[in-house]
Protein backbone atom coordinates (compact mmCIF):
# COMPACT_ATOMS: atom_id res chain seq x y z
CA UNK A 1 0.00 0.00 0.00
CA UNK A 2 1.40 3.39 -0.61
CA UNK A 3 -0.53 5.53 1.38
CA UNK A 4 0.79 4.32 4.81
CA UNK A 5 2.44 5.55 7.66
CA UNK A 6 6.33 4.64 6.25
CA UNK A 7 5.44 7.50 3.68
CA UNK A 8 6.75 9.87 6.75
CA UNK A 9 8.23 13.05 4.16
CA UNK A 10 6.70 16.61 5.91
CA UNK A 11 5.01 14.76 8.81
CA UNK A 12 4.63 17.17 11.82
CA UNK A 13 4.65 15.71 15.41
CA UNK A 14 7.43 13.01 16.06
CA UNK A 15 9.67 15.27 17.67
CA UNK A 16 13.36 16.51 17.81
CA UNK A 17 15.87 13.69 16.27
CA UNK A 18 17.78 12.23 19.00
CA UNK A 19 21.27 10.90 18.28
CA UNK A 20 22.98 8.20 20.17
CA UNK A 21 26.77 8.72 21.35
CA UNK A 22 28.53 5.67 20.48
CA UNK A 23 25.99 3.85 18.95
CA UNK A 24 26.96 0.28 18.64
CA UNK A 25 26.17 -1.79 15.06
CA UNK A 26 23.19 -4.05 16.81
CA UNK A 27 22.02 -2.58 20.39
CA UNK A 28 21.14 -6.65 20.97
CA UNK A 29 22.45 -10.14 19.42
CA UNK A 30 19.03 -10.96 17.97
CA UNK A 31 19.16 -7.43 15.83
CA UNK A 32 22.21 -9.26 13.63
CA UNK A 33 20.38 -12.37 13.31
CA UNK A 34 17.19 -10.69 12.23
CA UNK A 35 19.47 -8.68 9.40
CA UNK A 36 21.44 -12.12 8.62
CA UNK A 37 18.06 -13.75 7.84
CA UNK A 38 17.03 -10.93 5.86
CA UNK A 39 19.63 -10.88 4.03
CA UNK A 40 19.63 -14.58 3.79
CA UNK A 41 16.45 -15.22 2.46
CA UNK A 42 16.59 -12.61 0.15
CA UNK A 43 18.89 -14.30 -1.21
CA UNK A 44 16.94 -17.12 -2.46
CA UNK A 45 15.42 -14.77 -4.80
CA UNK A 46 11.77 -15.12 -4.80
CA UNK A 47 11.14 -11.29 -3.57
CA UNK A 48 13.52 -8.46 -4.38
CA UNK A 49 14.29 -5.61 -2.02
CA UNK A 50 10.90 -4.11 -2.97
CA UNK A 51 8.67 -7.12 -1.77
CA UNK A 52 10.91 -6.91 1.78
CA UNK A 53 9.70 -2.94 1.91
CA UNK A 54 6.26 -4.03 0.62
CA UNK A 55 5.81 -6.76 3.72
CA UNK A 56 7.26 -3.47 5.78
CA UNK A 57 4.83 -1.09 4.35
CA UNK A 58 1.38 -3.06 5.17
CA UNK A 59 2.53 -3.63 8.76
CA UNK A 60 -0.67 -1.90 10.50
CA UNK A 61 0.69 1.50 11.17
CA UNK A 62 0.40 1.26 14.63
CA UNK A 63 2.58 -1.70 15.28
CA UNK A 64 4.35 -0.05 12.45
CA UNK A 65 5.48 2.88 15.02
CA UNK A 66 5.60 1.00 17.89
CA UNK A 67 8.18 -1.95 16.13
CA UNK A 68 11.79 -0.50 16.60
CA UNK A 69 13.62 -0.97 13.51
CA UNK A 70 14.80 -4.64 13.77
CA UNK A 71 11.37 -6.05 15.15
CA UNK A 72 9.99 -4.29 12.08
CA UNK A 73 12.50 -6.15 10.09
CA UNK A 74 11.08 -9.32 12.03
CA UNK A 75 7.56 -8.85 11.31
CA UNK A 76 7.77 -8.39 8.13
CA UNK A 77 10.27 -11.00 7.41
CA UNK A 78 7.38 -13.69 9.06
CA UNK A 79 4.86 -12.36 7.20
CA UNK A 80 6.57 -12.95 4.16
CA UNK A 81 7.90 -16.50 4.74
CA UNK A 82 4.36 -17.19 5.30
CA UNK A 83 3.05 -15.43 2.36
CA UNK A 84 5.55 -17.35 0.06
CA UNK A 85 4.09 -20.41 1.80
CA UNK A 86 7.77 -21.22 2.83
CA UNK A 87 6.58 -21.59 6.66
CA UNK A 88 3.16 -22.00 7.87
CA UNK A 89 1.29 -20.25 10.59
CA UNK A 90 1.73 -23.12 12.51
CA UNK A 91 5.05 -23.71 12.65
CA UNK A 92 5.58 -20.10 13.49
CA UNK A 93 2.95 -20.54 16.27
CA UNK A 94 4.32 -23.97 17.40
CA UNK A 95 7.89 -22.41 16.94
CA UNK A 96 9.49 -25.19 15.11
CA UNK A 97 9.64 -26.86 12.09
CA UNK A 98 6.62 -29.39 11.76
CA UNK A 99 7.15 -30.31 7.75
CA UNK A 100 10.18 -30.65 5.24
CA UNK A 101 11.25 -26.92 4.06
CA UNK A 102 10.25 -26.58 0.27
CA UNK A 103 13.10 -26.85 -2.00
CA UNK A 104 14.58 -23.34 -2.87
CA UNK A 105 16.64 -22.25 -6.32
CA UNK A 106 19.27 -21.09 -4.37
CA UNK A 107 20.71 -20.40 -0.38
CA UNK A 108 22.85 -18.25 1.07
CA UNK A 109 26.24 -20.42 1.97
CA UNK A 110 28.66 -18.95 4.13
CA UNK A 111 31.25 -19.29 0.97
CA UNK A 112 28.90 -16.78 -0.83
CA UNK A 113 28.95 -14.25 2.35
CA UNK A 114 31.29 -12.08 0.89
CA UNK A 115 29.00 -10.92 -2.28
CA UNK A 116 25.78 -10.26 0.20
CA UNK A 117 28.09 -7.22 1.10
CA UNK A 118 28.01 -5.93 -2.40
CA UNK A 119 24.09 -4.83 -2.96
CA UNK A 120 23.07 -5.86 -6.26
CA UNK A 121 22.99 -3.91 -9.27
CA UNK A 122 19.50 -2.22 -10.34
CA UNK A 123 20.23 -0.81 -13.63
CA UNK A 124 19.06 -2.19 -16.73
CA UNK A 125 19.24 -1.98 -20.33
CA UNK A 126 16.43 0.89 -22.00
CA UNK A 127 13.93 -0.55 -24.19
CA UNK A 128 12.78 2.40 -25.03
CA UNK A 129 14.33 5.71 -25.47
CA UNK A 130 14.08 8.68 -21.86
CA UNK A 131 10.85 11.07 -22.67
CA UNK A 132 12.91 13.73 -20.32
CA UNK A 133 16.68 15.01 -20.48
CA UNK A 134 17.99 17.58 -17.79
CA UNK A 135 16.74 20.80 -17.62
CA UNK A 136 12.97 19.71 -18.58
CA UNK A 137 10.13 20.90 -16.12
CA UNK A 138 7.89 18.03 -15.35
CA UNK A 139 5.06 17.44 -12.99
CA UNK A 140 4.94 14.40 -10.92
CA UNK A 141 1.67 12.31 -11.26
CA UNK A 142 -1.24 12.56 -8.67
CA UNK A 143 -1.27 8.75 -7.98
CA UNK A 144 -2.21 7.02 -4.79
CA UNK A 145 -1.84 3.37 -6.00
CA UNK A 146 -2.99 0.96 -3.06
CA UNK A 147 0.73 -1.26 -4.09
CA UNK A 148 3.69 -0.33 -3.60
CA UNK A 149 5.37 2.95 -4.87
CA UNK A 150 8.42 5.22 -4.54
CA UNK A 151 6.63 7.84 -5.17
CA UNK A 152 6.35 9.54 -1.97
CA UNK A 153 2.81 11.56 -0.84
CA UNK A 154 4.23 15.15 -0.34
CA UNK A 155 5.94 14.90 -4.05
CA UNK A 156 2.69 13.89 -6.00
CA UNK A 157 1.26 16.47 -8.43
CA UNK A 158 4.37 19.04 -7.89
CA UNK A 159 6.60 21.03 -10.80
CA UNK A 160 9.88 20.37 -10.68
CA UNK A 161 12.85 20.17 -13.49
CA UNK A 162 14.91 17.28 -14.61
CA UNK A 163 18.34 17.52 -12.71
CA UNK A 164 20.28 14.03 -14.05
CA UNK A 165 18.62 11.15 -16.17
CA UNK A 166 20.20 8.52 -14.42
CA UNK A 167 19.47 5.42 -16.48
CA UNK A 168 17.41 2.24 -16.79
CA UNK A 169 16.59 1.03 -13.09
CA UNK A 170 14.14 -1.85 -12.19
CA UNK A 171 10.81 -0.25 -11.46
CA UNK A 172 10.10 -0.84 -7.77
CA UNK A 173 5.72 -0.28 -8.61
CA UNK A 174 5.67 -3.50 -10.27
CA UNK A 175 8.99 -5.75 -8.99
CA UNK A 176 6.90 -5.79 -5.76
CA UNK A 177 4.09 -7.23 -7.79
CA UNK A 178 6.57 -10.00 -9.09
CA UNK A 179 8.12 -8.71 -11.65
CA UNK A 180 11.48 -8.51 -11.01
CA UNK A 181 13.05 -7.54 -14.39
CA UNK A 182 11.27 -4.61 -15.76
CA UNK A 183 12.99 -1.22 -15.55
CA UNK A 184 11.81 2.24 -16.33
CA UNK A 185 14.41 5.65 -16.81
CA UNK A 186 15.32 6.96 -13.32
CA UNK A 187 15.28 10.89 -12.96
CA UNK A 188 16.85 13.18 -10.43
CA UNK A 189 14.06 15.52 -9.73
CA UNK A 190 14.46 18.55 -8.34
CA UNK A 191 11.83 20.69 -6.18
CA UNK A 192 11.55 24.26 -4.40
CA UNK A 193 11.14 23.64 -0.89
CA UNK A 194 8.17 26.45 -1.62
CA UNK A 195 6.28 24.34 -4.35
CA UNK A 196 6.73 21.65 -1.99
CA UNK A 197 5.36 23.32 1.67
CA UNK A 198 4.33 26.65 0.40
CA UNK A 199 5.37 30.35 0.12
CA UNK A 200 6.51 30.23 3.91
CA UNK A 201 9.20 27.90 2.75
CA UNK A 202 12.43 28.63 2.80
CA UNK A 203 14.15 30.06 -0.51
CA UNK A 204 17.42 28.75 -0.31
CA UNK A 205 16.39 24.91 0.22
CA UNK A 206 15.28 22.55 -2.02
CA UNK A 207 14.31 18.93 -1.96
CA UNK A 208 14.89 16.01 -4.81
CA UNK A 209 13.86 12.77 -5.55
CA UNK A 210 14.83 9.79 -7.36
CA UNK A 211 11.97 9.40 -9.99
CA UNK A 212 10.87 7.03 -12.24
CA UNK A 213 9.27 7.95 -15.55
CA UNK A 214 5.57 6.61 -14.79
CA UNK A 215 5.79 9.08 -11.67
CA UNK A 216 6.29 12.09 -14.58
CA UNK A 217 4.43 13.90 -17.34
CA UNK A 218 5.73 17.06 -19.27
CA UNK A 219 5.05 20.37 -17.75
CA UNK B 1 12.72 -14.09 17.08
CA UNK B 2 15.04 -17.13 18.00
CA UNK B 3 12.31 -19.15 17.08
CA UNK B 4 12.26 -18.05 13.19
CA UNK B 5 15.62 -18.79 12.91
CA UNK B 6 15.00 -22.31 14.23
CA UNK B 7 11.97 -22.86 11.44
CA UNK B 8 14.45 -21.29 8.90
CA UNK B 9 17.25 -23.53 9.99
CA UNK B 10 15.54 -27.04 10.62
CA UNK B 11 13.69 -26.15 6.94
CA UNK B 12 16.69 -25.51 5.08
CA UNK B 13 16.23 -22.59 3.96
CA UNK B 14 19.27 -20.72 6.29
CA UNK B 15 22.25 -21.96 7.47
CA UNK B 16 23.28 -20.40 10.96
CA UNK B 17 27.05 -20.05 9.83
CA UNK B 18 26.30 -18.00 7.19
CA UNK B 19 23.99 -16.26 9.17
CA UNK B 20 27.18 -15.85 11.86
CA UNK B 21 29.41 -14.53 9.13
CA UNK B 22 26.52 -12.09 7.61
CA UNK B 23 26.98 -10.37 11.53
CA UNK B 24 30.69 -10.38 11.64
CA UNK B 25 30.92 -8.57 8.27
CA UNK B 26 28.76 -6.07 9.69
CA UNK B 27 30.22 -5.09 12.83
CA UNK B 28 33.76 -5.03 11.05
CA UNK B 29 34.09 -4.66 7.65
CA UNK B 30 31.73 -2.21 6.28
CA UNK B 31 31.57 1.17 8.39
CA UNK B 32 32.26 4.77 7.80
CA UNK B 33 36.12 4.29 7.69
CA UNK B 34 35.42 3.05 4.20
CA UNK B 35 34.04 6.40 3.40
CA UNK B 36 36.23 8.22 5.13
CA UNK B 37 38.94 7.08 3.17
CA UNK B 38 37.56 7.95 -0.17
CA UNK B 39 36.69 11.45 0.91
CA UNK B 40 40.45 11.81 2.25
CA UNK B 41 41.52 10.77 -1.36
CA UNK B 42 39.66 12.91 -2.69
CA UNK B 43 40.87 16.17 -0.76
CA UNK B 44 44.27 15.32 -1.80
CA UNK B 45 43.67 14.13 -5.27
CA UNK B 46 41.98 16.10 -7.81
CA UNK B 47 42.02 13.68 -10.36
CA UNK B 48 40.22 10.90 -7.65
CA UNK B 49 38.04 13.99 -6.71
CA UNK B 50 36.44 14.65 -10.53
CA UNK B 51 36.29 10.56 -10.97
CA UNK B 52 34.47 10.64 -7.52
CA UNK B 53 31.87 13.32 -9.07
CA UNK B 54 31.63 11.84 -12.31
CA UNK B 55 30.89 7.65 -11.20
CA UNK B 56 31.47 7.00 -7.62
CA UNK B 57 30.79 3.34 -7.87
CA UNK B 58 33.71 3.36 -10.15
CA UNK B 59 35.97 5.65 -8.02
CA UNK B 60 35.35 3.96 -4.62
CA UNK B 61 35.77 0.31 -5.77
CA UNK B 62 39.25 1.81 -7.96
CA UNK B 63 40.37 2.17 -4.05
CA UNK B 64 40.09 -1.52 -3.83
CA UNK B 65 41.11 -2.20 -0.34
CA UNK B 66 37.41 -1.12 0.69
CA UNK B 67 34.01 -3.35 0.49
CA UNK B 68 33.12 -3.64 -2.87
CA UNK B 69 30.40 -0.94 -4.21
CA UNK B 70 27.84 -2.52 -5.97
CA UNK B 71 25.49 -0.05 -8.20
CA UNK B 72 24.86 3.64 -8.46
CA UNK B 73 26.91 5.59 -6.13
CA UNK B 74 26.47 9.34 -5.97
CA UNK B 75 28.82 11.84 -4.84
CA UNK B 76 27.33 15.17 -3.68
CA UNK B 77 30.25 17.94 -3.03
CA UNK B 78 29.25 20.34 -0.36
CA UNK B 79 30.44 23.74 -1.27
CA UNK B 80 30.47 27.37 0.58
CA UNK B 81 27.47 28.12 -1.67
CA UNK B 82 25.43 24.56 -1.28
CA UNK B 83 24.88 22.03 1.26
CA UNK B 84 23.81 18.17 0.58
CA UNK B 85 21.73 16.54 2.90
CA UNK B 86 20.46 12.79 2.65
CA UNK B 87 17.54 11.21 4.03
CA UNK B 88 14.92 8.31 3.10
CA UNK B 89 11.75 9.34 3.92
CA UNK B 90 10.10 6.22 3.02
CA UNK B 91 12.12 3.64 4.60
CA UNK B 92 16.21 3.64 5.34
CA UNK B 93 18.25 3.68 2.40
CA UNK B 94 21.33 4.29 3.10
CA UNK B 95 24.81 3.66 1.19
CA UNK B 96 25.87 0.59 3.59
CA UNK B 97 28.86 -0.12 1.57
CA UNK B 98 30.77 3.17 2.36
CA UNK B 99 29.08 3.94 5.86
CA UNK B 100 28.21 0.59 7.79
CA UNK B 101 24.68 0.14 8.66
CA UNK B 102 23.05 3.15 9.43
CA UNK B 103 22.58 4.79 13.10
CA UNK B 104 18.79 4.36 14.44
CA UNK B 105 18.26 8.37 14.15
CA UNK B 106 18.96 8.12 10.33
CA UNK B 107 15.96 5.46 10.26
CA UNK B 108 13.87 7.04 12.96
CA UNK B 109 10.28 8.44 12.23
CA UNK B 110 11.68 12.41 13.46
CA UNK B 111 14.47 12.03 10.89
CA UNK B 112 12.82 10.73 8.04
CA UNK B 113 9.71 13.15 8.44
CA UNK B 114 11.85 16.59 8.89
CA UNK B 115 14.65 16.04 7.36
CA UNK B 116 12.70 17.40 3.68
CA UNK B 117 10.52 19.89 5.55
CA UNK B 118 12.63 21.24 8.17
CA UNK B 119 16.49 20.47 6.79
CA UNK B 120 17.52 23.80 9.51
CA UNK B 121 15.58 22.52 11.98
CA UNK B 122 17.24 18.73 11.84
CA UNK B 123 20.73 20.68 11.02
CA UNK B 124 20.28 22.79 14.36
CA UNK B 125 19.50 19.36 16.49
CA UNK B 126 22.95 17.91 15.17
CA UNK B 127 24.84 21.14 15.84
CA UNK B 128 25.35 22.54 12.43
CA UNK B 129 24.80 26.17 11.96
CA UNK B 130 25.74 26.87 8.40
CA UNK B 131 25.91 30.65 6.90
CA UNK B 132 22.64 31.77 6.59
CA UNK B 133 23.39 32.20 2.25
CA UNK B 134 23.64 28.39 2.24
CA UNK B 135 21.61 26.66 -0.16
CA UNK B 136 20.11 23.63 1.43
CA UNK B 137 19.58 20.77 -0.79
CA UNK B 138 17.94 17.52 0.53
CA UNK B 139 18.19 14.33 -1.85
CA UNK B 140 15.33 11.78 -0.51
CA UNK B 141 17.13 8.39 -1.67
CA UNK B 142 13.80 6.99 -3.18
CA UNK B 143 15.39 4.81 -5.61
CA UNK B 144 18.06 2.32 -5.58
CA UNK B 145 21.08 5.26 -6.36
CA UNK B 146 22.90 6.04 -3.01
CA UNK B 147 24.39 9.12 -2.07
CA UNK B 148 27.84 10.02 -0.19
CA UNK B 149 28.01 13.63 1.03
CA UNK B 150 31.59 15.02 -0.11
CA UNK B 151 32.06 17.75 2.81
CA UNK B 152 34.82 20.72 2.69
CA UNK B 153 38.57 20.19 3.91
CA UNK B 154 38.60 21.63 6.60
CA UNK B 155 40.90 24.97 6.60
CA UNK B 156 44.62 24.45 8.54
CA UNK B 157 45.09 21.14 6.82
CA UNK B 158 47.21 21.66 3.80
CA UNK B 159 50.31 19.85 4.49
CA UNK B 160 47.93 16.93 5.86
CA UNK B 161 49.03 13.35 4.52
CA UNK B 162 45.49 11.36 3.51
CA UNK B 163 45.66 8.89 6.28
CA UNK B 164 45.68 11.60 8.86
CA UNK B 165 42.92 14.11 6.89
CA UNK B 166 40.69 10.67 7.43
CA UNK B 167 40.46 10.98 10.55
CA UNK B 168 38.36 14.56 10.37
CA UNK B 169 36.10 12.49 8.58
CA UNK B 170 33.24 11.68 10.45
CA UNK B 171 30.05 9.43 9.53
CA UNK B 172 27.70 12.47 9.74
CA UNK B 173 29.91 14.22 7.85
CA UNK B 174 29.12 12.38 4.78
CA UNK B 175 25.17 12.17 5.20
CA UNK B 176 25.41 16.13 5.63
CA UNK B 177 24.12 16.39 9.86
CA UNK B 178 27.20 17.39 10.46
CA UNK B 179 30.35 18.89 9.31
CA UNK B 180 33.92 16.91 9.32
CA UNK B 181 36.19 17.17 12.59
CA UNK B 182 38.78 20.46 12.71
CA UNK B 183 42.27 19.93 12.71
CA UNK B 184 42.32 20.39 16.81
CA UNK B 185 39.54 18.28 17.70
CA UNK B 186 41.85 15.25 16.91
CA UNK B 187 45.33 14.13 18.45
CA UNK B 188 48.58 15.49 16.37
Amino acid sequence: MSNTIHDMGGMHGFGPVEVEANEPVFHEPWEGRVLAMQRSMGYTGLWTIDGGRHSLETLPPVTYLMASYYQRWFLGLEKRVVAFGLVGEDEIKAGRSLRPGRRLNRTLTVADVPNTTRRGNFERPAQAQAKFKAGDRVRTRNINPTTHTRLPRYARDKLGTVETVRGCHVYPDTAALGDHEHAEWLYTVVFTARELWGEAADALVKVSIEAFEPYLEPA
Amino acid sequence: MRALETILTEKGYVDPAALDRIVEACETQIGPHNGARIVARAWVDPDFKKKLLEDATEAANSLGHISPVGSHLIALENTPQTHHLVVCTLCSCYPWEVLGLPPVWYKSAPYRSRAVIDPKGVLAEFGVALPPDTEIRIWDSTAETRFLVLPMRPPGTEDWTEERLAELVTRDSMVGTGLPKAPDEVTP
